[in-house]
């Protein structure tokens, strides 16, 4: 059965193999070759996942390296946990492939979406299966980079392609931490398995703090890839993408890894107060910053897009204090509604003829009623009406930290949940209700897009249902898998609940179909409070001011420093000797061999003198001996 | 005439022959050089057929008595080591090669030169006599100078004056420690394996340690010997821009494993932490600077010295992990660096410009070489499955138990690498198409030729590291035994 789980990641490989080599033969066919390749991975997934369901966990390796003789290792590992990503992945990712044929179909790189769809599927499941730290960082790195390329994927508009590398950055940042947190764990304790990583593990390192600092760097890396504070800015750019794959890569999939990574490790989080605690916390103020910023956004993938952050720092704050399967719950529910939420966003916007502004649309409802009533469905789901999904993955989370005694925690998410509710009506009453203020004539997608909207729409309404007392929480107990306690509903925490998203439902009703020109008033009134959540709290302005600037006046520094100093040295010397060798060059040339010719000058200027007395007469020399004699004979007299 | 020979001296028998044609035979010209190369590939596949992994010493060996007066021997081995810069030459030098096809002027001069330094590339990696090592190390020299001086840019004579002199310098001293070898070994000998039996005293080691650290280090380059490599990349042409990436710096750091290393140990754990702050500057630096680059070629070469900062630090840990990361990485940063260097060319060739700043949506243009020059600056970021991370990742793993804030700092520059490698792809191959350019046509079929065994064995070297490591393994773990490294 092992090559049976190891087809499923390498069925979409093998389809971008064929595209990247045929797609320009295949043209318009290259998407059914990813369609394929996505159903039989879903379908050979859900074999696996049968498996598991009946008991049985699937565990391979294979060594890839050995690192100080120890072997690291790439294999499949389909328990509870992989096995719920699995078919989170698979099901949702068939449903947008298949929703992409539709929406990229005027798209002149119709064949390369596919590719990329397909090798983001391929990563994603090899991360999902993986059973190391080091194969998860592998196709971590992998994801980032199929989003890079699908965030850019219109790359000729300049603020897709900044968009691109600034999630790619920011990812890699998280990245670093997760590498130096493996090489921590790795040298702490000799495995990167996770099948090693339980809470017997953790304990034998009470006291020390090697494994809390390494879990922590290795949190750095689910705060990059699933966009928590402070590393959240990359995330709203990112819907620069196309739709599909901002309900793929950045609601459904992707964006959870980090929330799966933490899952994954929660034996290691949980062994630690001081860990368990940040996550927390660094959840719970995501969850509630980025619900703030919901609120005043007018792009509607904008909104989608802080509610996704919101929601991940939900998860991320319900694995913090301690419910592992309430996170995981959570983030299969949010899989199936923020998918369809953003596909609905999409079809709005390829009904609206690329409107993406919500102050524009209206109305919609009676041109997109397909549209409309998925998007109501979800927008239930998400807020958290009973017996829609959300409500059963909320609830639970929200019980955790009751249960758990984190109270401000609670509150916090409580209010959130309000402020959630709150946003995400006022998206569907701003889009769907009232009266058309643009000037566009709205259409309804083509089938290849509603169904997948009906489908997932079905989705989000029952998938809550096995986590839920209808079921008897037959969910809590499989991914848990009999170890942890399973909490039973507390009629305070679900009248806590409920009474949140009533008031958003309410205060939204009133701002946008009773009263529309109350939100403006409101906003001039209490102007700081708008425009910081309009601006995000100015994040972006004050990472490019310090971090982006600082980096680029660094670069330009050292590389005149390098020009000048470094480089100037080396000419100097060069000139120095060049300098040097012109001045002994002058003394050689004057002084020394001065000397040679002066002593050549002066042997033949003297010589020449002399000479002057060889005349060659013979009454010269008679002339001369005569004066030599009497001046002999003068000096001796 | 044992295998070793035949690659040492095939080159230089192709040479000859080219010289001894006419000079207005380019073709012919061309094909005897390539085909030269292609015979010294084969060769060294043979070699790598033949080599006995299970071996830590030298295979091969050959040895002869050269100049009695001076017990100057002519032995050639391989080990390891020197087989994995064999296969590097041996390819790069026969792709770069087929990417001369492009050289227009004096052709029979450039190829008679391209195999000569061939001949001294290969020499050094199978040299196992210090008189013969520093033969064929100066005789790579200048082959490599004209071959900047005469067919490179508009600075050309400035650039290879540099290169020749700075080198040369180096040279000089790295002569004064061989000959400090020579006389401080009983009976005086050359011979690097029985210099490494010689237990010399600390102080000398130190002493020649350095002599040969300037040499070595000039070479490869590190920090702060390392401003000739941009001029010199700059105006030479792109086939010897490839060689002086992919093999000549190599030289350097290949140096510190078959010399400074065994024979020098106690000296070179000395230097140890010396050498690893020197590599973590360079990484660090020279990917600042690479981001600070206008010049597509210039940044390629910056971003050298920081990839080359990784094969330092791998070598400053004494760590069996943190060698083989070292020497994956001359390996790994030769094909691609090497890549990068041909991609740049392929574009200057079309555009005769390599300011970045000019260029912009030229993937829309050139859709092939736009998804080659992605692939290759992936590779070159580190991302995992190709062949640079696997590299990078060891040395990191390795030097993480030894120097921990080192490392941290180090993997600064794998973000460093991410920020100046996406920056150029998105001002040459992303955003709106620069009119100017709509003329280009897309990389040719003999370009895609000389990239695509370069991209393959990225590929490869990055999901199944052990086709590499396997051959490399031996070797190292002996050397780190006898430098008294830590296997585990």
């Amino acid at each position: 059965m092992v090559i049976r789980a190891v087809l499923i990641p390498i069925l979409p490989l093998l389809a971008f193999v064929t595209i990247v080599f045929f797609g320009g033969a295949l043209k318009r066919k290259s998407a059914w070759v990813a369609v394929g390749a996505s159903l039989a991975s879903c379908l050979l997934a859900g074999f696996e996942i049968a498996n598991v369901i009946g008991g049985n966990t699937l565990y391979a390796n294979a060594t890839w390296l050995v690192v100080n003789r120890v072997p690291i290792e790439f294999g499949v590992l389909i328990d509870p946990l992989s096995a719920m990503m699995l078919f989170v992945v698979t099901f949702v990712g068939s449903l947008i492939v298949i929703y992409s044929t539709g929406y990229m179909h005027k798209d002149p790189r119709y064949p390369r979406f596919f590719a990329y769809l397909s090798l983001f599927l391929f990563s994603m499941l090899g991360l999902v299966l993986s059973t190391t730290l080091v194969q998860m960082y592998l196709f971590w790195e992998l994801v980032g980079l199929c989003s890079y390329f699908l965030i850019g994927f219109w790359f000729e508009k300049r603020s897709a392609a900044q968009a691109g590398r600034k999630a790619f950055i920011t990812n890699r940042i998280g990245d670093i931490g997760f590498f130096l947190g493996i090489a921590t764990f790795f040298y702490a304790t000799g495995t990167v398995r996770f099948v090693d990583i339980q809470p017997e593990l953790a304990h034998a390192y009470a006291g020390s703090w090697i494994l809390p600092v390494s879990a922590l760097l290795l949190f750095s890396g689910a705060i990059g890839k699933s966009a928590q504070f402070p590393l959240h800015v990359w995330l709203p750019d990112a819907m620069e993408g196309p739709t599909p794959v901002s309900a793929l890569i950045h609601a459904a999939t992707m964006v959870a890894a980090g929330i799966y990574l933490v899952a994954r490790l929660f034996p290691l989080f949980h062994a630690f107060e001081i860990t368990s605690q940040v996550v927390a916390v660094i959840g719970t103020t995501t969850a509630l910053g980025a619900a703030y910023f919901a609120l005043t956004q007018f792009d509607i993938k904008k909104v989608l897009a802080y509610s996704t952050i919101s929601q991940l720092g939900y998860m991320v704050a319900a694995l913090g204090v301690g419910g592992l399967a309430a996170g995981s719950f959570h983030l299969m529910t949010h899989a199936f509604f923020k998918a369809l939420l953003f596909l609905g966003a999409g079809s709005v916007i390829h009904g609206c003829s690329d409107v993406q502004d919500l102050r524009e649309m209206g109305g919609l409802r009676k041109s997109m009623p397909i549209t409309f009533w998925t998007f109501l469905v979800a927008t239930l789901a998400i807020t958290g009406f009973a017996p829609l999904s959300g409500f059963w993955s909320k609830d639970e989370i929200l019980l955790s930290a009751f249960n758990h005694q984190h109270l401000i925690i609670f509150w916090v998410l409580s209010l959130t949940a309000a402020m959630t509710s709150f946003y995400m009506f006022r998206l569907l009453f701003l889009a769907f209700f009232g009266k058309t203020r643009g000037k566009f004539h709205a259409h309804e997608s083509p089938v290849s897009m509603t169904i997948p909207l009906i489908i997932l729409a079905v989705g989000s309404a029952v998938i809550g249902l096995p986590g839920s007392p209808v079921m008897d929480h037959w969910f809590q107990s499989f991914i848990l898998g009999g170890h942890g306690e399973i909490h039973h509903v507390n009629s305070f925490v679900v009248a806590v609940s409920t009474a949140m998203c009533f008031l958003g439902l309410l205060i939204a009703l009133i701002f946008y179909i009773v009263q529309p020109e109350l939100p403006k008033k409101l906003a001039e009134k209490s102007w700081l409070f708008y425009s910081a959540s309009q601006n995000k709290l100015w994040f972006d302005e004050l990472y490019d001011a310090s971090f982006i600037r600082g980096f680029k006046s660094l670069a330009g520094i050292l590389f005149r420093f390098d020009e000048r100093v470094v480089d100037g040295c080396v000419n100097q010397v060069g000139f120095k000797t060049v300098a040097l060798s012109r001045v002994k060059n002058w003394i050689d040339q004057y002084m020394i061999d001065g000397l040679v010719n002066f002593t050549g000058w002066a042997v033949r200027t003297t010589s020449g003198i002399v000479r002057l007395l060889q005349t060659g007469v013979i009454h010269h020399y008679l002339l001369i001996l005569l004066l030599g004699v009497l001046v002999i004979l003068y000096t001796v007299s | 005439m044992g295998l070793l020979s035949w690659l040492v001296f095939t080159p230089i028998v192709g040479m000859i022959v080219i010289m001894l044609i006419g000079r207005d035979q380019h073709k012919l010209i061309r094909n005897l050089a390539t085909f030269t190369t292609a015979c010294e590939l084969l060769l060294v596949i043979a070699v790598l057929a033949k080599f006995d992994l299970s071996q830590t010493g030298m295979q091969f060996a050959e040895r002869a008595l050269w100049i009695p007066q001076l017990g100057v021997y002519y032995h050639l081995g391989l080990d390891g080591i020197s087989l994995i810069m064999l296969v590097t030459t041996g390819l790069l030098s026969f792709l770069a090669c087929v990417a001369s096809f492009g050289i227009r002027e004096r052709v029979k001069e450039y190829f008679a030169l391209y195999l000569l330094l061939e001949t001294g590339m290969i020499g050094t990696f199978v040299s196992l006599d210090l008189f013969l090592f520093y033969i064929f190390w100066e005789v790579v020299l200048v082959p490599m100078y004209f071959l900047i001086g005469i067919w490179g840019g508009p600075r050309k004579e400035y650039a290879a004056i540099k290169f020749f002199l700075y080198t040369l310098a180096g040279s000089m001293f790295m002569l004064i420690g061989i000959l400090a070898l020579y006389f401080a070994s009983t009976p005086h000998t050359f011979n690097m394996l029985a210099l490494g039996q010689n237990q010399f005293a600390l102080h000398f080691q130190q002493m020649v340690f350095l002599a040969l650290f300037l040499g070595f280090a000039i070479k490869v380059p590190i920090w702060p010997f390392h401003t000739w490599l941009p001029d010199a990349h700059v105006e030479a042409p792109t086939p010897i821009s490839v060689i002086l990436a992919a093999i000549l710096l190599k030289m350097g750091t290949y140096g510190f494993f078959r010399i400074s290393y065994p024979i020098l140990p106690q000296a070179a754990r000395w230097f140890g932490p010396a050498m690893g702050i020197l590599a973590v500057i360079g990484i660090i630096y020279g990917g600042f600077v690479a981001f600070a680059q206008t010049d597509f070629k210039k940044m390629v070469a910056y971003s050298s010295v920081s990839h080359m900062g990784f094969v330092l630090l791998g070598l400053a840990v004494f760590t069996l992990t943190g060698f083989q990361g070292a020497l994956l990485q001359m390996f790994t940063h030769g094909l691609i660096t090497g890549a990068l260097f041909l991609l740049v060319g392929v574009l200057y060739d079309r555009a005769h410009i390599r300011d970045l700043n000019s260029f912009g949506g030229l993937w829309v243009k050139l859709p092939v070489y736009g998804g080659i020059l992605i692939f290759c600056s992936l590779a070159s970021l580190g991302l995992p499955g190709l062949a640079g991370f696997v590299s990078e990742f060891m040395v990191l793993l390795g030097s993480f138990p030894v120097y921990r804030w080192m490392t941290a700092a180090a993997c600064v520059g794998i973000l460093l690498a991410a920020a100046y490698l996406l920056y150029m792809i998105q001002r040459v191959l992303l955003g709106s198409l620069n009119p100017k350019w709509a003329h280009l046509k897309d990389i040719s079929a003999r370009e895609i030729f000389t990239l695509v065994p370069l991209m393959i064995l990225i590929l490869l070297v990055g999901v199944y590291p052990k086709i590499v490591l396997q051959y490399i393994a031996p070797t190292l773990e002996a050397l780190v035994k006898s430098v008294g490294g830590t296997l585990a």
